[in-house]
């Protein structure tokens, strides 16, 4: 049966039989080093941009959001005394007092729910969870407490609350404590689901999910928090919030247009890089942002321009985000493609410990570099 | 070795009670495998009887109507008036009258899906809500159309709601197990998920510094979930206004507590959290009960965990004839000698609240209006079969995404922002 699985072929005329060289040093781990492209992307931008963390922007928006509304509340393990698992709620105890920041037990389930329940009542709980791996032993209140009352109630009752915490793989921490929970969330009607890449991506979009009065996943990204990102003085303000459902041209191009999120777009853009420099090609980096809604769109412009579509993400092949947007892009944008639309994904396996295998698992630069320079027939 | 026999045998040997048993017809089997009575009819009036139908008068309890887990005992105790005599009653009927409407629709095939009936634990959502206030909350479980009822939703818009009309409890989009109102977060089809969105309902009370209780109702099947001993360790550990509350049917499906919890004494569940069993089928001691927890919690107290012994007489749901897990006999005993409505109504003949006459006219007055309220839900449309009406409510109005799909590429609805 296996024999018969060859990429489409168009792709498969001009694949290279060329084995794709892991780089010898392994960077993988080390922040994509996106800092050429972010002068690229803000080198307009006016005088007063500042540096922010990826974590400093998500307590920015916390603490901005805090201190509007009483009715907001942060609530998970280790978020206030301890100061988050990550830094994320670094110094909201000391500011907000443990009526607003508060330390649950390790109780998933329980404190799931619990915050459901105060969301029902009008509250607007923001519920951390310390990774979203922990979130599948209270996916129920998320899916059937929190995502369906609103419809099921004919419209009377919403539930305005964000859940938020580190999402995907981290430098070695294994297959539990190691997934990517997009495309699970992402199935599920009635939620919002972001997913951030910059500083300025975390903090607009953290807000809006607060302000939002529908449930909202925010998956963020531990390999992120402590990544540096120019944030613009528009952004620094305490007014500052990214609509859902609007993706990010991140770095414009002609030829190819890669559609991806959260770390995975900075992988992107290095590799956009590179096959510039080596065959002057132009990819086009679309950060999604937002899972769902998502900006189909900016998907379809896109790939109106570039007839070429290739998505990346990290999270497992089967059923996924690349799934849902070729299937999309087949079903709304056939007749704009050139070739056959490419998934680079994490491997169909659960995340094994050692790092060369680890690395295996996930896209990496070289990869993505090197499978887009297939799909564009340059190897 | 963890036989239905051996289980059943250390529990007929019944607990000592430690209050003497007032003298009454004792009922065997299932009321004497248990520490607290589900006599309907056990309380008893001490002095004459006002003239005035709400001048307040003192009713005494049975002593056999609570059973305590590290707490004193509620008054024994009650205030009542006739009026609320009197309309307890009526309520009890309507929600009896509107569960066997129910029970006639889905036989005649026209309520969909599943539909689970509380006949003959009438007592409980009756009780609860002549004890609390229209600002306390209000959560239960898939068994919910009598509580919805209580909660100020109406005969029509709850019959409706089953059968998917539009004028439905939930706009015909939740059915049988999903009904809302304000103060009644429903209507739960996930077995124990409400007991700790129930404890959240109190937790925004302690927040918002609300003097307010919530109530939140579970099975003998639902206790043994994992979160609600979460549930429970929160509202201790945080001291929320919740009444956390255990309807012992007796059975969970179709499984007997006895074969289901290591300890059948829900009440004593909360381990850290005092316990209060109740004769959930006197609808005055569930009232009693209710009002001595709000208060427990109105002082700050923090969470209790009630047990309502009750009894459902009919099956777990409409699929369920009921009786193949327990007898004949048994469900006929629990009707004749213990049911809700005919204790109250003897109390309220021999204390001289109402005539015979009187009660009819009740009863009569409680079936017109069911009656009417069913024709009137049977003549209401059902929801327009259109996009609009399919996709409204997914997200709050004004935030929805540009478009939802449907079925197939082209079926997109878009919103109009």
């Amino acid at each position: 049966m296996s024999r018969y699985l060859r990429p489409a072929v168009r792709l498969a005329a001009t694949a290279s039989r060329v084995q794709v060289a892991r780089p010898a040093a392994p960077s993988f781990f080390k922040p994509a080093s996106v800092a050429g492209f972010q002068k690229r992307t803000y080198a307009d931008a006016p005088a007063g941009t500042k540096d922010y963390t990826v974590r400093d922007a998500l307590n920015e928006a916390l603490a901005e959001e805090l201190e509007a509304n009483d009715k907001v509340f942060v609530m998970g393990e280790e978020v206030a005394q301890y100061n988050g698992a990550y830094k994320v709620t670094k110094g909201l105890l000391d500011r907000f007092g443990d009526r607003r920041v508060i330390d649950t037990p390790i109780t998933e389930m329980g404190f799931t729910g619990l915050a459901v329940g105060a969301a029902l009542s009008g509250l607007h709980p923001v519920c951390e969870f310390m990774t979203f791996n922990f979130a599948m032993q209270s996916i129920d209140h998320i899916v059937n407490s929190a995502a369906k009352t609103l419809y099921m109630s004919g419209g009377i009752q919403p539930c305005n609350i964000t859940f938020r915490g580190p999402n995907g793989f981290a430098a070695g921490v294994a297959a539990q404590h190691s997934q990517d929970y997009s495309a699970w969330y992402g199935s599920v009607p009635g939620l919002k689901v972001v997913s951030p890449w910059s500083a300025e991506d975390a903090k607009g979009l953290l807000k809006a999910a607060i302000r939002d009065p529908n449930p909202v996943i925010v998956l963020e990204n531990e390999l992120m928090y402590g990544q540096v990102f120019p944030m613009s003085e528009a952004a620094q303000k305490d007014d500052f919030v990214i609509p859902f459902g609007k993706a990010k041209i991140e770095r414009a191009g002609s030829d190819l247009t890669i559609v991806t999120m959260s770390r995975c777009v900075g992988q992107s853009l290095v590799a956009a890089e590179a096959l510039k420099k080596k065959y002057g090609v132009e990819v086009e980096v679309l950060n999604l942002r937002s899972i769902k809604p998502l900006d189909l769109d900016a998907i379809l412009k896109s790939i109106k321009k570039t007839n070429r579509l290739m998505t990346v993400e990290s999270g497992f092949p089967s059923y996924g985000v690349g799934a849902e947007i070729v299937a999309l892009a087949v079903e709304y944008g056939f007749d704009f493609l050139d070739a056959p639309p490419q998934r680079v994904t994490g491997a169909d396996v659960p995340t094994p410990y050692a790092q060369g295998l680890e690395e295996m698992a996930f896209p990496t630069e070289s990869l993505i570099e090197n499978h887009a320079a297939k799909l564009l027939k340059l190897i | 070795m963890f036989s239905r026999a051996a289980r059943l045998s250390t529990r007929v040997a019944a607990p000592v009670r430690a209050r003497v048993a007032a003298p009454r017809v004792v009922i065997p089997s299932i009321a004497a495998r248990r520490s607290v009575t589900t006599n309907a009819a056990s309380a008893q009036l001490e002095k004459p009887l006002p003239e005035s139908e709400t001048e307040p008068f003192q009713v005494t309890l049975s002593d056999e109507s609570f059973e305590t887990y590290e707490l004193d005992p509620p008054p024994y105790t009650l205030n009542v008036t006739k009026k609320e005599l009197k309309q307890m009653y009526y309520d009890m009927v309507v929600v009896r009258q509107m569960e066997m409407a129910a029970d006639r629709l889905y036989k005649e095939k026209k309520i969909r899906g599943f539909c689970h009936l509380s006949v003959g634990q009438e007592a409980v959502a009756v009780g609860i809500e002549h004890a609390i206030e229209r600002a306390d909350d209000v959560i239960t479980s898939y068994r919910c159309h009598g509580f919805a009822y209580m909660r100020g939703g109406t005969v029509r818009s709850i019959i409706g709601e089953l059968l998917g009309r539009r004028g439905g409890i939930a706009y015909g989009k939740g059915g049988s197990m999903h009904m809302f109102t304000k103060g009644f977060y429903g209507g739960n089809g996930i077995v124990g998920a409400q007991v700790a969105v129930g404890a959240g309902l109190a937790f925004a009370h302690k927040y918002t510094g609300r003097k307010n209780a919530s109530i939140i109702l579970y099975g003998d099947g639902a206790s043994n979930q994992g979160q609600v001993f979460e549930s429970f360790n929160m509202a201790k550990l945080w001291n929320l206004p919740a009444l956390f509350g255990c309807e012992n049917n007796k059975y969970g499906m179709g499984t007997s507590a006895a074969r289901s919890s290591a300890l059948t004494d829900y009440y004593k569940r909360g381990q850290y959290i005092p316990g209060l069993k109740v004769n959930g089928m006197d609808v005055l001691a569930v009232k009693a009960a209710v009002a001595y927890g709000k208060q427990w919690t109105n002082n700050d107290n923090g969470p209790l965990v009630l047990e309502y012994v009750t009894y459902r007489y009919g099956g777990h749901s409409m699929s369920d004839p009921g009786t193949t897990y327990r007898t004949r006999e048994e469900i006929q005993r629990m009707r004749s000698t213990n049911d809700p409505i005919a204790g109250l109504k003897q109390h309220i003949l021999e204390w001289g609240v109402a005539s015979e006459e009187e009660l009819k006219n009740l009863d009569k007055e409680a079936r017109a209006y069911v009656n009417e309220e069913v024709a009137a839900a049977e003549a209401m449309p059902p929801p327009e079969a259109n996009q609009q009406i399919l996709f409204e409510d997914i997200y709050v109005k004004g935030t929805e995404p540009d478009f939802i799909r449907g079925r197939t590429p082209d079926e997109l609805f878009y919103f109009k922002h």
